[in-house]
């Protein structure tokens, strides 16, 4: 095996591909497209061109496959075939189409590969290309990993300008005139005497010739939308109750269900459901896996119902208290146990001797994603086949765990996407879609809408990873001189992909993201990543690895820093060795008029951490008052290549500060007796709106890949908060969440 | 039988006295607006108006709503023709998932009929039971700003 196939191997985020052979596959297979699945019953009269576009004498219509979480997804595909397409803003209608592997998702090589974002060597480049070609023959249709701009960036502009050069053509067929001479605009070809045909009406002749492949993106300077602050589609009808979600659904002769499992998730060893069903509207009680289940006439009866069901549970396959959860993290900084040493710059054990290093210890939570719209799914067996509904980030996935649950083929699953209120990594788990198939199985072909109970979703959300960093760092005149950092964590990707049925091979790249491809000139630097197994089964948590270890790199220079007695941000930049990422610093220090210490029971703290090949910056700013620690102001730069749409950009970064603020104060998930101890809101509540900075945002676009953001904005909010704790009152909290010894307001 | 009026149409609802409101909206109106998220008052996504109060529906039992008038978030506007608060939610672009949004709206409504011009502390303590997981909340209080100008503009 060569040195590229082993890396590729060792690396691969898709442990099925190993299994079909690494990077040995043929050029013609992956060059193959994948069959487009709009032409599947292609209406009389429609055209399609790609799997991104469908035309017909009523409407042009846009196939936005990637999941719209809230992250405004959907406008922004919209967007990019609009832009090419010469389409109006809002002229066209939106749907996901089916799930497909002509979906495949081009961008995820570029995060799993394990290198650095901004190495662009033979070695990364290949490797992200074997990797790249690996996901298209899977056809592995995602979103998540902040990959939705970079996956769909250039292929969505071409697949506008593919329909749009095609349909000049048809125009210009029908009008007996030159292709040369005729131009698109709002929907239309403009033909030489003036006269508009609408796409719509073009739809039947386009159908009938083969699509332009040979075309060329516009221009930035020609650029009608992209760059522009447009109103997303979905928000007048989220401003108005229109918006539907997984949970509204509604089909005839359907029944509602609400579902209780173990909590410890270990097994269902006895219950007593004679209370539930003597309640008005209980039409079935039904056993599932680890669990039992009600059908009702109504939500609140089957949520009622099931609570009432006397339940005798298993214990649980991982240890019963918080303690030993800790035990076993902290027994793991070893030989047996190291994962990968992920980067050795100079000579560390040479330098970092015991009596000269400065140690300090970090801990990170288990933490519960929780969106607002609790898990759900609709689902109808009968008949020998299955359709489901509910938001997902793997649809095609989806339909093969559903096909798994119900013994059928997948060919025999239909899956619905839907919009979802939220998802911050939740809706990559199949719980709910295993539990509502197999209630829709004894539903006697009747569908089923199964909606969790807010407490239920507590108890079965699969936790952001607990991990505990140790760093050792030594410093001279000049700043840092060496830091020795270890990080013992749970494996979310590898317990997340084995609930897929996908095994990881090879280290886990989240457990060191944010430290090992840290950018400060730091002579001697380690970072060595152990896992931990036997814990309780965590999954990704909004940006994953760096929520954790971008908060343990952050600190710990932030200590070492003070202990050299060099200004935080002034010495960060200093040292920061990719322009890109100092740029960041440079944008925050700027935007906030960094000018030293504040005083007065106030302080400002910094942090950059990349990740998802995004360097952010932020500096947050706290001040005492006698109702609790205040965070008045937060300044955030980070550089994602582009900036699609300004106004949607602004609200998923801020976004992603207050998911990283709240969660660092206020949240986390802790077992006892095999079971989450927090099971509702008022237990994890993250943040509010009065504990809520201003949160003022700059998106540079010098760096050389576009990429997301959605994720990067959480990381260094953690840090950046420690950091400024610190600065105000001379604390250094080293353990999330921050509520346990400071009072926030 | 329970009789109460919502969003101006006499409703005449067979249920368990018990029930809550807002599963009798959902589920039996097929007002779908208002929104489940934690039934236990924690997060304000099923705030709806009880005679023209912000009141979280998933805790007020349906049997107690005899003659009352009742407002969704359905009943304050649409897409054509918003109430200036959701004008103002639509101008600021405030949604991302958008769940929360019609608790928040329901709220902020509440909070400007009683305060036409609240300040910074007056918002923060009116929304602040309004949970918003994906992080809106500064431009949910610029949408509360800008709805107040408008409403008393209006």
């Amino acid at each position: 095996m060569s040195r590229l196939g082993t890396i590729t191997r060792r690396g691969l985020v898709i442990g099925a591909v190993a299994v079909a052979g690494g990077v040995a596959f043929g050029a013609w297979s992956v060059r193959r497209p994948h069959a487009n699945p709009l032409a599947d019953g292609l209406a009389e009269g429609a055209a399609t061109f790609n799997p991104w576009v469908r035309i017909d004498a009523d409407a042009v219509t846009l196939v936005t496959p990637h999941s719209d979480l809230g992250q405004g997804a959907r406008s922004m595909q919209a967007l990019l075939i609009a832009e090419e397409m010469d389409l109006d803003w809002g002229g066209f209608r939106t749907e996901y189409g089916p799930p497909a592997p002509a979906y495949w998702n081009r961008a995820l090589a570029d995060e799993g590969a394990p290198f650095m974002a901004h190495d662009d060597g033979t070695l990364a480049e290949g490797t992200r290309a074997a990797m790249g070609a690996a996901i298209k023959l899977l056809g592995l249709q995602i979103t998540g990993g902040s990959t939705s701009v970079p996956d769909s960036w250039v292929k969505l502009r071409e697949a506008g300008a593919v329909a749009r050069e095609t349909l000049k053509r048809a125009a210009a067929a029908e009008a007996r005139v030159h292709v040369r001479d005729v131009r698109t605009e709002a929907g239309a070809v403009i033909l030489p005497d003036g006269t508009r045909r609408p796409y719509t009406a073009l739809a039947a002749r386009a159908a009938r010739i083969d699509p332009v492949t040979d075309v060329t993106l516009r221009d930035p300077s020609a650029w009608r939308l992209i760059g522009q602050s447009l109103p997303r589609l979905d928000i007048p009808a989220k401003s108005t109750g229109a918006q539907t979600y997984g949970i509204d659904l509604s089909l005839p002769d359907m029944l509602h269900a609400s579902v209780r499992t173990n909590p410890g998730r270990g097994p269902l060893e006895d219950f007593d459901a004679e209370a539930a069903r003597a309640m008005p509207g209980v039409v079935d009680v039904v056993e599932v896996t680890n669990g039992v289940a009600v059908l009702a006439a109504d939500t609140w009866t089957a949520m009622r119902a099931v609570h009432a069901i006397a339940c005798r549970w298993g214990p649980a396959p991982y240890p019963a208290e918080q303690a030993t959860h800790w035990q076993r993290v902290s027994d793991s900084f070893t030989d047996a146990a190291l994962d990968k040493e992920w980067r050795h710059d100079g000579d560390v054990p040479g330098t970092l001797t015991a009596e000269a290093a400065i140690t300090a210890e970090y801990r990170a939570p288990y933490v519960a994603h929780q969106p607002l719209e609790p898990l759900n799914a609709t689902a109808r067996v009968a008949d020998g086949r299955v359709e489901v509904w509910a938001a997902h980030q793997i649809p095609r996935f989806v339909e093969r765990i559903a096909a798994e649950t119900a013994g059928v083929a997948p060919e025999a699953v239909t899956f619905h996407q839907q919009d979802a209120g939220g998802s911050f990594g939740h809706r990559l788990e199949f719980e709910n879609i295993r539990l509502a198939v197999e209630i829709a199985a004894q539903a006697e072909g009747r569908p089923v809408k199964l909606t969790f109970t807010r407490e239920e979703d507590f108890a079965q959300d699969f936790p952001r990873q607990i991990s505990i960093g140790r760093a050792r760092g030594t410093v001279g005149p000049e700043g840092i001189v060496a830091v020795d950092i270890e990080i013992a964590s749970a494996s979310a990707s590898r317990s997340q992909m084995a609930r897929a049925g996908q095994p990881l091979p090879g280290p886990d790249k989240q457990i060191p993201s944010g430290v090992w491809n840290q950018s400060y000139a730091i002579p001697h630097f380690r970072c060595r990543a152990y896992t931990v197994d036997g814990l309780a089964p965590t999954s990704s948590w909004r940006s994953v690895g760096a929520s954790s270890a971008g908060f343990f790199w952050e600190s710990v220079v932030d200590e070492l820093l003070h202990a050299a007695g060099r200004d935080p941000l002034e010495a960060r930049i200093a040292m920061c060795t990719v322009p890109h990422h100092r740029a960041t610093l440079e944008a925050v220090a700027e935007m906030c008029d960094w000018a030293g210490p504040l005083g007065d029971g106030r302080g400002r703290g910094v942090a950059m951490i990349e990740s998802f090949g995004v360097p952010c910056a932020q500096v947050v700013e706290v001040e005492a008052s006698e109702a609790g620690l205040r965070i008045p102001r937060v300044w955030v730069a980070l550089d994602v290549g582009r900036v699609v749409d300004p106004m949607t950009f602004e609200n998923q970064v801020q976004g992603g500060v207050i998911w990283g603020l709240g969660h660092a104060m206020n949240s986390e998930i802790t077992y006892a007796g095999g079971r989450a101890e927090q099971r509702n809101y008022d237990a994890a509540p993250a943040m509010r709106l009065h504990q809520a900075p201003e949160i003022a945002v700059r998106g540079l676009e010098t760096a050389p890949e576009i990429r997301g953001a959605g994720e990067p904005p959480v990381p260094p909010a953690a840090p950046a908060l420690a950091n400024a704790i610190f600065a105000a009152t001379g604390r250094r909290l080293r353990e999330m969440p921050f509520s346990r010894e400071i009072a926030f307001v | 039988m329970i009789e109460f009026t919502v969003n101006g149409t006499s409703q005449r609802i067979e249920a368990p006295a018990e029930m809550p409101l807002l599963w009798v909206l959902r589920d039996r109106l097929g007002l779908t607006g208002t929104k489940y998220g934690c039934g236990v008052g924690q997060c304000g996504a099923c705030t709806v108006h009880v005679n023209g109060m912000a009141v979280r529906s998933c805790l007020r039992p349906v049997g107690q709503l005899s003659g009352a008038d009742i407002t969704t978030i359905e009943g304050l506007g649409d897409a054509g023709a918003p109430h200036p608060v959701q004008a103002a939610w639509i101008d600021r672009q405030v949604a991302q998932c958008g769940y929360c949004q019609s608790g928040q709206i329901m709220q902020a409504v509440a909070l400007l009929s009683v305060r036409p011009d609240p300040d910074d502390a007056e918002i923060d303590a009116a929304m602040t039971g309004n949970l918003c997981r994906c992080g809106t909340y500064p431009r949910i209080r610029a949408a509360v700003r800008d709805a107040a100008q408008r409403l008393q503009e209006a």
